[in-house]
Protein backbone atom coordinates (compact mmCIF):
# COMPACT_ATOMS: atom_id res chain seq x y z
CA UNK A 1 0.00 0.00 0.00
CA UNK A 2 1.09 3.59 -0.83
CA UNK A 3 1.39 6.26 2.14
CA UNK A 4 -1.88 7.93 0.25
CA UNK A 5 -3.94 4.91 0.78
CA UNK A 6 -2.28 3.74 4.69
CA UNK A 7 -3.17 8.01 5.40
CA UNK A 8 -6.74 7.57 4.17
CA UNK A 9 -7.19 4.17 6.00
CA UNK A 10 -5.88 5.36 9.45
CA UNK A 11 -7.94 8.48 8.95
CA UNK A 12 -11.19 6.00 8.47
CA UNK A 13 -10.01 3.80 11.36
CA UNK A 14 -9.49 6.69 14.07
CA UNK A 15 -12.58 8.32 13.04
CA UNK A 16 -14.61 4.84 13.51
CA UNK A 17 -12.88 4.66 16.68
CA UNK A 18 -13.64 8.04 17.74
CA UNK A 19 -17.84 7.87 17.07
CA UNK A 20 -17.77 4.19 17.36
CA UNK A 21 -15.47 2.16 19.28
CA UNK A 22 -15.27 4.41 22.19
CA UNK A 23 -17.88 7.00 21.16
CA UNK A 24 -16.25 10.10 22.77
CA UNK A 25 -17.18 11.78 19.59
CA UNK A 26 -14.68 13.94 19.79
CA UNK A 27 -15.70 15.20 15.42
CA UNK A 28 -18.89 16.88 16.90
CA UNK A 29 -16.59 18.89 19.24
CA UNK A 30 -15.74 22.59 18.67
CA UNK A 31 -13.45 22.06 21.40
CA UNK A 32 -11.46 19.28 18.89
CA UNK A 33 -11.70 21.41 16.25
CA UNK A 34 -10.15 24.55 17.85
CA UNK A 35 -7.40 22.57 19.15
CA UNK A 36 -6.95 20.26 15.72
CA UNK A 37 -6.33 24.26 13.87
CA UNK A 38 -4.07 25.06 16.20
CA UNK A 39 -2.27 21.80 16.36
CA UNK A 40 -2.21 21.40 12.26
CA UNK A 41 -0.72 24.95 12.03
CA UNK A 42 1.98 23.91 14.15
CA UNK A 43 2.24 20.51 12.68
CA UNK A 44 2.77 22.08 9.10
CA UNK A 45 6.09 24.09 10.76
CA UNK A 46 7.57 21.05 12.24
CA UNK A 47 6.95 18.78 8.96
CA UNK A 48 8.34 21.56 7.21
CA UNK A 49 12.18 21.70 9.82
CA UNK A 50 11.65 17.70 8.85
CA UNK A 51 11.28 18.01 5.54
CA UNK A 52 12.66 21.07 4.20
CA UNK A 53 16.14 20.53 6.00
CA UNK A 54 15.77 16.95 4.34
CA UNK A 55 16.09 15.08 7.96
CA UNK A 56 13.05 12.81 6.08
CA UNK A 57 12.81 12.35 2.55
CA UNK A 58 9.98 10.50 1.04
CA UNK A 59 9.66 7.67 -2.52
CA UNK A 60 7.51 9.39 -5.10
CA UNK A 61 6.12 5.98 -5.42
CA UNK A 62 4.63 5.96 -2.50
CA UNK A 63 3.13 9.76 -2.34
CA UNK A 64 1.15 12.30 -4.50
CA UNK A 65 3.59 14.13 -5.05
CA UNK A 66 7.29 13.42 -6.75
CA UNK A 67 10.33 11.72 -4.84
CA UNK A 68 12.09 14.19 -2.33
CA UNK A 69 15.09 15.76 -4.66
CA UNK A 70 18.83 13.93 -3.56
CA UNK A 71 20.05 17.33 -2.46
CA UNK A 72 18.09 20.22 -2.24
CA UNK A 73 14.49 21.34 -0.34
CA UNK A 74 11.43 19.98 -2.33
CA UNK A 75 8.60 22.08 -3.27
CA UNK A 76 7.13 24.50 -1.02
CA UNK A 77 3.34 24.46 -2.14
CA UNK A 78 2.61 22.07 -5.02
CA UNK A 79 3.22 18.62 -6.69
CA UNK A 80 1.21 17.20 -3.79
CA UNK A 81 3.61 18.97 -1.01
CA UNK A 82 2.48 21.64 1.26
CA UNK A 83 5.33 23.28 3.44
CA UNK A 84 7.81 20.61 2.04
CA UNK A 85 5.67 17.87 3.60
CA UNK A 86 3.69 15.41 1.40
CA UNK A 87 -0.10 16.18 2.03
CA UNK A 88 -0.14 12.57 3.12
CA UNK A 89 1.34 13.92 6.83
CA UNK A 90 -2.07 15.75 6.94
CA UNK A 91 -3.67 12.02 7.27
CA UNK A 92 -0.84 10.94 9.33
CA UNK A 93 -1.09 13.75 11.89
CA UNK A 94 -4.91 13.80 11.92
CA UNK A 95 -5.47 10.04 12.83
CA UNK A 96 -2.40 10.83 15.01
CA UNK A 97 -4.43 13.41 16.99
CA UNK A 98 -7.79 12.28 16.82
CA UNK A 99 -7.21 8.92 17.93
CA UNK A 100 -4.81 10.41 20.74
CA UNK A 101 -7.27 12.29 22.08
CA UNK A 102 -9.90 10.07 22.00
CA UNK A 103 -8.19 8.24 24.09
CA UNK A 104 -7.42 10.83 26.79
CA UNK A 105 -11.33 11.67 26.55
CA UNK A 106 -12.20 7.79 26.99
CA UNK A 107 -10.04 7.46 29.88
CA UNK A 108 -11.23 10.91 31.69
CA UNK A 109 -14.58 9.78 31.22
CA UNK A 110 -14.08 6.35 33.16
CA UNK A 111 -12.99 8.34 35.88
CA UNK A 112 -8.87 7.96 35.25
CA UNK A 113 -6.88 11.07 36.38
CA UNK A 114 -9.93 13.14 35.29
CA UNK A 115 -9.36 15.43 37.97
CA UNK A 116 -7.19 17.92 38.58
CA UNK A 117 -8.84 19.35 35.49
CA UNK A 118 -7.51 21.97 33.32
CA UNK A 119 -7.75 26.12 33.64
CA UNK A 120 -8.20 28.59 34.80
CA UNK A 121 -5.27 30.57 32.83
CA UNK A 122 -3.16 32.37 35.11
CA UNK A 123 -4.56 35.96 34.24
CA UNK A 124 -7.80 34.97 35.44
CA UNK A 125 -6.83 34.37 39.17
CA UNK B 1 18.30 22.82 10.64
CA UNK B 2 21.83 21.21 11.35
CA UNK B 3 22.59 19.94 14.81
CA UNK B 4 24.54 16.94 13.67
CA UNK B 5 23.45 14.04 14.76
CA UNK B 6 21.07 15.95 17.45
CA UNK B 7 18.77 17.72 14.09
CA UNK B 8 15.78 15.68 14.20
CA UNK B 9 15.46 16.10 18.15
CA UNK B 10 15.82 19.72 18.19
CA UNK B 11 12.25 19.71 15.83
CA UNK B 12 11.05 17.40 18.85
CA UNK B 13 12.35 20.10 21.31
CA UNK B 14 10.87 22.61 19.27
CA UNK B 15 7.56 21.21 20.02
CA UNK B 16 8.09 20.81 23.69
CA UNK B 17 9.12 24.32 24.16
CA UNK B 18 5.95 25.12 22.00
CA UNK B 19 3.84 23.60 24.16
CA UNK B 20 4.99 23.03 27.78
CA UNK B 21 4.44 26.44 28.42
CA UNK B 22 0.56 25.93 28.59
CA UNK B 23 1.53 24.00 31.51
CA UNK B 24 2.54 26.72 33.56
CA UNK B 25 0.19 30.18 31.96
CA UNK B 26 -2.77 28.15 30.94
CA UNK B 27 -2.91 25.45 34.12
CA UNK B 28 -3.50 22.58 31.40
CA UNK B 29 -2.57 20.13 34.12
CA UNK B 30 -1.33 17.41 32.19
CA UNK B 31 1.54 16.66 33.59
CA UNK B 32 -0.52 16.23 37.35
CA UNK B 33 -2.35 12.85 35.49
CA UNK B 34 0.75 10.97 34.33
CA UNK B 35 -1.36 7.54 34.77
CA UNK B 36 -3.76 9.22 31.86
CA UNK B 37 -1.41 10.64 29.92
CA UNK B 38 0.63 6.96 29.70
CA UNK B 39 -2.45 5.17 29.13
CA UNK B 40 -3.46 7.19 26.10
CA UNK B 41 -0.09 7.73 24.44
CA UNK B 42 1.28 4.17 25.03
CA UNK B 43 -1.59 1.96 22.58
CA UNK B 44 -1.83 5.21 20.49
CA UNK B 45 2.13 4.55 19.73
CA UNK B 46 2.27 0.56 18.75
CA UNK B 47 0.19 0.89 15.96
CA UNK B 48 2.11 3.99 14.51
CA UNK B 49 5.27 2.30 15.33
CA UNK B 50 4.31 -0.46 13.34
CA UNK B 51 3.42 1.46 10.39
CA UNK B 52 6.75 3.33 10.14
CA UNK B 53 8.35 0.09 10.07
CA UNK B 54 6.00 -0.94 7.34
CA UNK B 55 6.51 2.60 5.93
CA UNK B 56 10.49 2.16 6.48
CA UNK B 57 10.55 -1.27 5.03
CA UNK B 58 8.82 -0.37 1.77
CA UNK B 59 11.29 3.04 1.53
CA UNK B 60 8.02 5.54 1.60
CA UNK B 61 10.18 7.73 3.81
CA UNK B 62 13.77 7.56 4.81
CA UNK B 63 16.27 9.28 7.12
CA UNK B 64 19.42 11.51 6.89
CA UNK B 65 21.22 8.88 8.95
CA UNK B 66 23.39 11.97 9.75
CA UNK B 67 21.02 13.66 11.58
CA UNK B 68 19.40 11.15 13.87
CA UNK B 69 20.91 9.98 16.83
CA UNK B 70 22.13 6.30 15.12
CA UNK B 71 20.13 4.55 17.83
CA UNK B 72 17.66 2.01 16.25
CA UNK B 73 14.66 0.23 17.31
CA UNK B 74 13.62 -3.36 15.70
CA UNK B 75 12.99 -2.92 12.14
CA UNK B 76 14.78 -0.19 11.55
CA UNK B 77 13.39 2.25 12.95
CA UNK B 78 15.15 5.35 14.43
CA UNK B 79 15.05 5.92 18.27
CA UNK B 80 14.04 9.45 17.54
CA UNK B 81 10.85 8.17 15.79
CA UNK B 82 9.56 6.82 18.97
CA UNK B 83 10.05 10.28 20.82
CA UNK B 84 8.06 11.80 17.94
CA UNK B 85 5.27 9.79 18.97
CA UNK B 86 5.87 10.24 22.78
CA UNK B 87 6.13 14.15 21.90
CA UNK B 88 3.43 14.73 19.40
CA UNK B 89 0.37 12.87 21.34
CA UNK B 90 1.31 14.76 24.56
CA UNK B 91 1.69 18.14 22.69
CA UNK B 92 -1.82 17.91 21.14
CA UNK B 93 -3.12 17.09 24.92
CA UNK B 94 -1.71 20.06 26.60
CA UNK B 95 -3.05 21.93 23.58
CA UNK B 96 -6.45 20.58 23.82
CA UNK B 97 -6.44 21.15 27.99
CA UNK B 98 -5.00 24.72 27.03
CA UNK B 99 -7.85 25.23 24.80
CA UNK B 100 -10.82 23.85 27.41
CA UNK B 101 -9.10 25.92 30.38
CA UNK B 102 -9.11 29.37 28.08
CA UNK B 103 -12.88 28.10 27.47
CA UNK B 104 -13.69 27.26 30.20
CA UNK B 105 -16.06 24.14 31.67
CA UNK B 106 -19.47 26.20 32.29
CA UNK B 107 -20.53 26.38 29.04
CA UNK B 108 -22.14 23.50 27.09
CA UNK B 109 -20.84 24.50 23.64
CA UNK B 110 -17.11 23.45 24.83
CA UNK B 111 -17.53 20.36 26.77
CA UNK B 112 -15.09 17.95 26.26
CA UNK B 113 -16.21 14.98 26.54
CA UNK B 114 -15.19 13.78 30.38
CA UNK B 115 -16.85 15.96 32.29
CA UNK B 116 -18.22 13.79 35.47
CA UNK B 117 -21.71 13.26 35.05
Amino acid sequence: MTYTAIGVLAVAIAVLFDLFAVKTRMLTRPIFWLSYAIIVFFQLITNGLFTGTQIVKYDGSAIIGGSSPADSAPTFLGDGRIAYAPVEDLLFGFSLILLSLSLWVFWGRRGLDRTPTSGPPIWRR
Amino acid sequence: MDFGRWSYVAVLVFVILGSIWLEVFLRSRVLHRPKRVLFTIFPVLLPFLLWDAYAIGQGHWYFDESRILGVYLPAGIPFDELLFFIVIPFASILTLEAVRSVKGSKSRRWLVGDEKP
